[in-house]
């Protein structure tokens, strides 16, 4: 993994902060990295950080020495209001929210586009030929290594539940998780949970019942359960926690045995978009990323790889399509966020 | 020798009765077949000259009761029909031969020869003079115990002669007898045929004497 | 066969009407299951998107104050698993979007609960399918009607549709060809009495004029029935120009043969030379213009019989013996020898032996006219690369003749002005080995002066 800083001290020639002359979204970061020869631009806005985007965009440049690119981060959310309220010009989108992006292609704003290497992309990872997987993200279980030291680590939700009952002194305002208020990751997990998990509020009642602590990131938990603040953080973004491993010491993923939800991050290419010919060409780059796993050691994201499901049955990629519009609705997200500060703030 | 002739057409049955009798022959003429059946059934005939088409019948029928009546005597058909129809079953009907009208009268002698030779000899047809015998039929010419067979020119010659012996035949008589009529040929050349015959009566006592002027006559030795 | 063109077949029409019939059947077959397979796909569209709505609408309830919605997941998820087709819905309660796209447009017209109203619209670019459904839900005992509209893009439907539609062209295709494959069978089995007796009428024999008879398809009774009444009259003309060419020889050759027996008698009787010199040549005529009609009539007979050949067994030894004999006595006129060098096996062959003694007779006939007196004719049967009937005589020859052309007709050897023929002879023979795939060879006679004349057939 490449560190943030010193990549971004070689790599990116500039950090921009609000640097859209009318733009309303909030952009957190801009980076532009120069064309090795040429004068074309590629505007990528996307919810990854650089860390983690900056080695797959040197790679592409390698072999797309022409483009130059523009990459601008911004929250799910904003960049959900960029694309779909006020029309920003990019060539790509790139959010780990899934059923945003398949709200952008559903309401038509989206182009299609297929190729080879599209068409190697198992069914469930490509939605209409405009959304395109290129990850596999699970929602792991972060402990603390230290606090988990003595007793076995919980295999599954029930265990969990158990052993939070039992111990309810033990963990109290100890259990961090997702304020699916504010984080769009944090929501896409809980609603898929309240899905596929009978259990899923009875768990969320739990740790409202723990005064558990509610957290933005998934590095906020992680560091807070390396530090033992907390003894385990639920449903953080694995791979983020995967590429914190080495440098942060003090807890272990355990990827929960009954049902681990997976986020695919997608990527598609905007109707604003100007540079098709590269947009193409990064897509090609990004949906055969397993084939380059220098660049998924360097970037930490698990490429789409069917074979890797497989092998784990309670791993279940979120489903593409017109389900996901669900929890989107008005009324149907009211209720749900109703219902989950009923179970979790308890005060 | 006595031959039948069963012809309807009269001109051509006065013409070979006469041409017959000339030759030496009888020759007795039947219009139809009642009348033919009438002529066999009174005389004995050495041979039976047919014409086919006949007012009272057909002459092939003629042929087969003929043939069933176990009469020997051998019929030549005169036919006039197309030489390559009927010939074949002419002669599966008993006929002996044939002959196609028109018909040479010396090939009709020659046809007549050669059916009664087949038959066996004939007595009648034999004429002896100074103790030469000439058989016409089989053209064998006896004397001093020895036989001796003449050729065809050579026996129609000398039948002549033994005709009448002692006459003079002129050349030009002699000729007709001996050639075609489509035989363009020489006076001399019946002295080439004389020379033979004289060649042939050498040691009898027939000889053939040339008359200065005439022609050719047989005589005796004496 | 010179004149009668062949026009049209009637296998052809059959095939290409019975082809075109299975074209329209199979076009047919794929209209109507392209329109029952688009409006199959039609149905289970439709009968989804209404699942969904009326899953929605069941999710309707009171709360409180105001009629609210949890939109069922299965309600759109169920629409995703069977394509990958956008959605949009829409709830509407007095005029109010409780949640939804704003701008759906719904139609409540004519709608009462628990029916349901499709339509098909443009909506966000694309061609969609709606449905409209209506519940009512009690708010504080007022009943409130709710609209509720979902619409779904038709890509899977397309897809549905193009798969049901390539699946029918390949039925149609099949059909196609095998109907195509059926109507050439039918075709031929339905021309195949008509092939039967076209085969039975080539198969006969030349002289085999009996009636068509068995069993004939109805259909062919005219024709066949034509076929047999052609037969007899053929028959009849057949029987009739055989006995006009034995009438018209025996009309001709009765007087000749009278003229000339009288003719002959007369000159016997004249002793005049002049005379006699004017009645041989008179004599001559005869002669020469009865050989001619004889030989023109026996060509015609040829000709007649070689067009009708009837073969049975003939012995070509035995024939060239019996012909010899018939000869003999016309050769002893001119003390010509015909020597025989006969082998004693007879030989066959399948021929029509009137004919073959035909053209024996007239080579025969030829020698002897054109031989010498006193000289020799030789008559030879022996096998040499076929079987050779072979007349050598001691004439003059053909002298400096193209030897090919004396067989055609009236055509004589330069040197015979004088002697009487016609030149028919060694024609008729020629017909005669043509019609016995034989053929006629003339040469010079290799042992001195003379002409040699064979006639040569092939091995049975």
């Amino acid at each position: 993994m490449c560190i943030s800083r010193f990549c971004a001290a070689l790599g990116a020639v500039a950090l921009i902060l609000a640097a859209f002359p009318v733009s309303a979204f909030e952009v957190e970061e801009r980076h532009f990295f120069p064309a090795i020869a040429g004068d074309e631009v590629l505007r990528i806005i996307s919810t990854a950080d650089e860390d983690a985007f900056e080695p797959i965009i040197r790679a592409y440049q390698a072999q797309n020495p022409a483009v130059a690119v523009d990459y601008t981060i911004a929250s799910s959310t904003e960049v959900m209001r960029a694309i779909y309220d006020e029309g920003a010009a990019f060539d790509l989108v790139i959010s780990s929210a899934m059923d945003l992006q398949t709200k952008l292609a559903n309401d038509g704003f989206a182009l299609a586009y297929t190729s080879a290497q599209t068409e190697t992309l198992p069914d469930w990872a490509i939605w209409r030929d405009q959304v395109f997987s290129f990850t596999q993200e699970p929602a792991v279980l972060v402990v603390s290594e230290a606090f988990f030291a003595e007793i076995g680590v919980p295999k599954n939700r029930r265990d969990l539940i158990n052993l939070l009952r039992r111990e309810s002194a033990w963990f109290k305002g100890r259990v961090g998780t997702y304020d699916v208020r504010t984080s769009g990751l944090g929501y896409l997990f809980a609603t898929q949970d309240s899905r596929n998990i009978e259990s899923y509020w009875r768990l969320t009642e739990l740790m409202g019942g723990l005064k558990s602590p509610l957290y933005c990131c998934s590095s906020d938990m992680i560091r807070d359960v390396a530090s033992g603040k907390l003894a385990f953080a639920y449903n953080v973004l694995g791979s983020y926690a995967a590429s914190r491993l080495p440098e942060t010491k003090g807890f272990h993923i355990v990827e929960l045995e009954d049902f681990t939800s997976v986020m695919l991050r997608t990527v598609l290419m905007p109707v604003s978009v100007e540079n098709q010919s590269a947009a193409h060409r990064m897509i090609d780059f990004l949906v055969t990323m397993k084939d380059r796993p220098d660049l998924v050691a360097a970037s930490g994201l698990p490429p789409v790889d069917e074979a890797a499901l497989d092998a784990n049955t309670a791993m279940r990629p979120i489903r593409l399509g017109p389900g996901l519009l669900v929890f989107l609705d008005r009324l149907k997200r009211d209720r749900f966020l109703e219902n989950w500060e009923n179970s979790i703030v308890q005060d | 020798m006595r031959f039948l002739l069963i012809e309807d057409n009269a001109q051509l049955a006065d013409a070979v009765v006469g041409r017959l009798a000339l030759d030496g022959h009888a020759v007795d003429h039947a219009g139809t077949l009642e009348a033919a059946w009438a002529f066999i059934n009174a005389a004995s005939y050495d041979l039976i000259l047919l014409d086919i088409m006949l007012p009272d019948g057909d002459g092939r029928d003629f042929l087969v009761d003929h043939r069933k009546a176990e009469n020997r005597t051998p019929v030549i058909v005169i036919t006039a029909r197309s030489e390559v129809s009927d010939r074949v079953g002419l002669l599966d009907l008993g006929a002996d031969d044939y002959i196609t009208k028109p018909f040479d009268f010396s090939e009709l002698e020659a046809r007549c020869r050669a059916v009664l030779r087949r038959q066996g000899g004939v007595a009648a047809n034999q004429k002896t003079y100074e103790g030469v015998v000439l058989d016409s039929t089989s053209g064998g010419l006896t004397f001093n115990g020895n036989t001796e067979i003449l050729r065809n020119r050579e026996l129609r010659l000398l039948e002549v002669f033994f005709r009448a012996p002692g006459q003079v035949f002129s050349k030009s008589h002699l000729m007709d007898r001996l050639f075609s009529f489509s035989d363009e040929v020489s006076e001399n050349a019946i002295e080439v045929y004389v020379g033979r015959l004289r060649k042939r009566l050498d040691g009898s006592d027939v000889r053939i004497e040339t008359v200065r002027g005439l022609g050719y006559r047989m005589v005796g030795k004496t | 066969m010179k004149g009668l063109i062949a026009k049209g077949s009637i296998r052809r029409r059959l095939v290409l009407q019975l082809g075109a019939v299975a074209a329209i059947l199979s076009i047919a077959f794929f209209l109507v299951v392209q329109v029952v397979a688009d409006r199959a796909a039609q149905d289970t569209q439709d009968n989804i998107i209404a699942a969904a709505a009326t899953a929605i609408a069941d999710a309707l309830y009171a709360d409180r104050d105001r009629v609210t919605l949890e939109l069922p997941y299965s309600a759109f998820s169920m629409l995703g698993s069977i394509s990958q087709d956008r959605v949009f819905y829409r709830v509407v309660e007095r005029g109010q979007t409780l949640t939804g796209y704003d701008d759906l447009p719904i139609s409540r017209k004519g709608i009462s609960e628990n029916t349901r109203r499709f339509a098909s619209f443009t909506y966000r670019g694309e061609m969609v399918r709606a449905v409209t459904v209506v519940r009512s839900v009690s708010l504080r005992d007022e009943r409130r009607a709710v609209t509720v509209t979902v619409a779904q893009t038709q890509r899977g439907r397309a897809v549905i549709s193009s798969r049901i539609t390539a699946t029918a062209t390949a039925i149609a295709a099949v059909f196609f060809m095998v109907a195509t494959g059926l109507s050439f069978w039918a075709a031929q089995a339905a021309l195949r009495p008509i092939n039967r007796v076209a085969r039975s009428v080539a198969r006969r024999g030349p002289n085999d004029l009996r009636l068509v008879v068995g069993e004939t398809p109805t259909e062919l009774v005219p024709l066949v029935g034509a076929l047999n009444s052609f037969i007899a009259r053929l028959r009849v003309s057949l029987l009739r120009s055989e006995e006009f060419i034995a009438d018209a020889a025996h009309r001709v050759r009765t007087p000749l043969a009278t003229v000339r027996a009288q003719a002959e008698l007369t000159h016997r009787r004249l002793n005049k030379p002049e005379h006699k010199k004017a009645i041989r040549e008179m004599i001559r005529a005869i002669d020469e213009s009865s050989r001619s009609a004889g030989q023109l009539l026996d060509h015609a007979m040829v000709t007649f019989r070689t067009d009708s050949l009837e073969k049975t067994p003939v012995d070509l030894v035995g024939l060239l013996a019996e012909t010899c004999d018939r000869l003999a006595p016309t050769a002893e006129l001119k003390d010509i020898e015909i020597l025989r060098e006969l082998p004693e096996d007879p030989f066959e062959i399948p021929g029509d032996p009137v004919l073959i003694q035909s053209a024996l007779r007239n080579i025969l006939d030829n020698a002897i006219k054109y031989s010498p007196d006193d000289s020799q004719i030789t008559v030879r049967a022996f096998e040499d690369d076929g079987f050779w009937l072979q007349v050598r005589d001691q004439g003059r020859g053909f002298g400096d003749a193209d030897l090919g052309k004396l067989s055609q007709r009236f055509s004589r050897g330069a040197n015979v002005a004088d002697i009487v023929g016609s030149g028919l002879g060694l024609t008729i023979a020629d017909e005669v080995a043509g019609a016995h795939f034989g053929r006629l060879v003339i040469s010079k006679n290799k042992k001195g002066a003379g002409a040699c004349v064979s006639l040569v057939f092939a091995q049975p």
